[in-house]
């Protein structure tokens, strides 16, 4: 490749840059910093004395069965979420990209709920299935009979959970899943039909490897989404009820740090979070062709 | 009627099937996203006391106007910030964040692209870095910053620590890589400064990557949740969704669930208009930056 054209400047990239790196290191680097340190200390509450501990913070984590009972259901939450949407999206997607009338009237209405929050979701289906008030736990309880107390059942607490969480992120992987489909070459897919394959065969053996790309990605971000973007939906729903069982790794950083103000436990917490990113961020870039190398 | 005829028929249906069964399914899809928020905007409409005697009525009630002028104006009276003041503040928030991403994204992937000077890599993997320290991993250490800075309750505080964007930078940076250098060099003959390069030629390039990453950072940052939870304690810099949180706060019989609905919808609006109104740059924006 030709040797590129590039601007003599000393001094003028860096002031382009630097409000970019100031927030960087004030916003990103030095709370990280600041939690890997904290996470090695036990420190009072109201700014006190820090007491060096060691990996205390994170031993007393591993024994705990909260923390193990917050990553089953982290995991579990995330898993089932990243399984609904993507099932969902994927099947309204193969629909949508048919040559029918009004596709684009379709398209339109499966995308826009894209804008709406993951609070908003959690409100939305709260309101649905509230014991006292909502429609669906009026017909539940009195059509079907059903028990419905989510705040003292885990069962009902978690299907509620992944509804909402499930429902805010189907527009999303509708997006991608669609222009994936969309760069799928047809003449293939003709090609198939006419050799006699059928529907499920083409999907198959054609559609779904060539979507292989787009669904690895999409699986990569569902489940940062399960893990890490929930919060909203937990803390509306049910603020880890019953008990702590619903209280997802996120909600019991923010519940561990901002409320019981255990700021070593929290920030132990924190740096397990951080690794489970980089692992994932890894994960992703490793196995997607990203454009990002330098 | 001949087995040929019946043949024919039989054929004749299943394609009509087949040809209606995309529509159903779209359809059905179309049911699980509108059929909650319409039970949303139904609540809206209706007195709490309607709402508390369960089961609501479905249909849509006479006091739809009543409750969003208490909403928009008033509040509910365990929460008496008003939906305006709210919306002000989420608006400040999501314009903030959406502008300052662009204008700092673009000014280090600039320099990132055109420029060569030694701590070029640095910048980039440090900004690349960020993609993996989400708030929700940082959340003590961060309000802690903010809390020394005396950032609590202010604007400032909102928007600043979300403004760093990777994926932003990405974009832009390949967007800027795809320019033919030639243009650069030209501008430099002519005896144009790079800045004057930046903003006369480059910037003016960019509107439609600017375009679709404005819609995306625009619903991001209205739709910030945890970091407006932790630093605003003041009810006059409460965002809209912070708001609908107050109100649903309280014993059941307390929350006044219209007034709560109304302002779930108002909070949905105006991210809905922008995906609607940019559709198609935001669809270009998703699929072009985030794979």
């Amino acid at each position: 490749m030709a040797k590129q054209y590039e601007f003599k400047a000393p001094i003028l990239p860096y002031l382009l840059v630097l409000p970019q790196m100031v927030i960087v290191f004030i916003f990103f680097f030095w709370p990280a910093a600041q939690a890997i340190l904290q996470s090695f200390y036990l420190q009072d509450p109201f700014g006190g004395r820090m007491i060096f501990v060691g990996f205390q913070n994170y031993s007393k984590l591993l024994v705990d069965p909260d923390y193990w009972q917050s990553f089953r259901v982290s995991t579990a939450f995330a898993l089932c979420i990243t399984l609904s949407a993507m099932t969902i999206s994927l099947f309204l997607a193969i629909q949508a990209n048919k040559k029918i009338r009004f596709a684009s009237f379709y398209k339109t209405m499966l995308v826009w709920p894209y804008a709406v929050s993951t609070l908003v979701a959690g409100v939305i289906w709260l309101f649905l299935f509230n014991p006292n008030v909502g429609v669906i736990a009026y017909v539940l309880k009195h059509t079907f009979h059903v028990d419905w107390q989510y705040l003292l059942n885990f069962n009902q607490a978690f299907f509620l959970l992944t509804m909402a969480a499930s429902w805010k992120q189907l527009a999303y992987n509708f997006v991608f899943f669609l222009a994936g489909l969309q760069s799928v070459p047809a003449t293939l897919v003709e090609a198939a039909e006419i050799d006699g394959a059928g529907a499920a065969r083409r999907f198959w053996k054609i559609i779904f490897p060539l979507l292989s790309p787009t669904t690895f990605y999409l699986l990569v971000m569902n489940l940062v989404y399960g893990f890490f973007e929930t919060f909203p939906i937990v803390h509306a729903i049910t603020q880890g009820a019953p008990g702590k069982s619903t209280g997802i790794l996120v909600y019991k950083v923010w519940r561990d740090g901002v409320i019981n103000l255990d700021l070593g436990s929290s920030a132990a917490q924190s740096v397990i979070l951080m690794l489970m990113v980089i692992v994932l961020t890894v994960f992703q870039f490793r196995f997607i062709e990203r454009r990002v190398t330098y | 009627m001949t087995a040929e005829q019946r043949i024919n028929k039989a054929a004749h249906r299943t394609k009509v099937i087949k040809g209606l069964f995309p529509h159903i399914v779209l359809w059905l899809g179309i049911a699980i996203i509108i059929f909650p928020i319409y039970f949303i905007f139904s609540a809206s409409s209706h007195t709490s006391a309607e709402i508390q005697a369960a089961p609501m009525p479905l249909g849509i009630g006479p006091h739809l106007i009543e409750n969003y002028r208490q909403a928009l104006f008033e509040g509910t009276k365990n929460m008496g910030t008003p939906v305006l003041v709210m919306m002000k503040n989420s608006l400040i928030m999501a314009l903030g964040i959406s502008t300052g991403k662009i204008i700092i994204s673009l000014l280090a992937a600039f320099a990132i692209v055109f420029f060569k000077f030694p701590l070029r890599n640095f910048c980039f993997w440090s900004i690349f870095i960020t993609l993996m320290l989400p708030v929700e991993v940082r959340i003590m250490p961060t309000y802690k910053v903010i809390s020394d800075l005396g950032m609590l309750n202010t604007y400032a505080g909102l928007i600043l620590p979300m403004i760093v964007s990777a994926t932003a930078v990405f974009l832009f940076r390949q967007f800027f890589m795809s320019i033919p250098r030639e243009i650069a060099e030209a501008s430099q003959i002519d005896g144009a400064t790079p800045m004057q390069f930046f903003r006369h030629i480059l910037a003016p390039m960019t509107r439609t990557p600017i375009a679709a990453m404005f819609v995306i950072q625009f619903i991001y940052g209205w739709n910030q949740y945890l970091w407006p939870l932790l630093i605003t304690t003041k009810p006059e810099f409460y965002t809209l969704l912070i708001g609908i949180n107050r109100m649903m706060s309280g014993a059941d019989v307390q929350i006044e669930w219209q007034i709560a609905m109304a302002t779930t919808l108002l909070a949905m609006l105006p991210p809905v208009i922008v995906v609607v109104l940019m559709q198609k740059q935001f669809i270009a924006g998703m699929t072009e930056t985030e794979k």
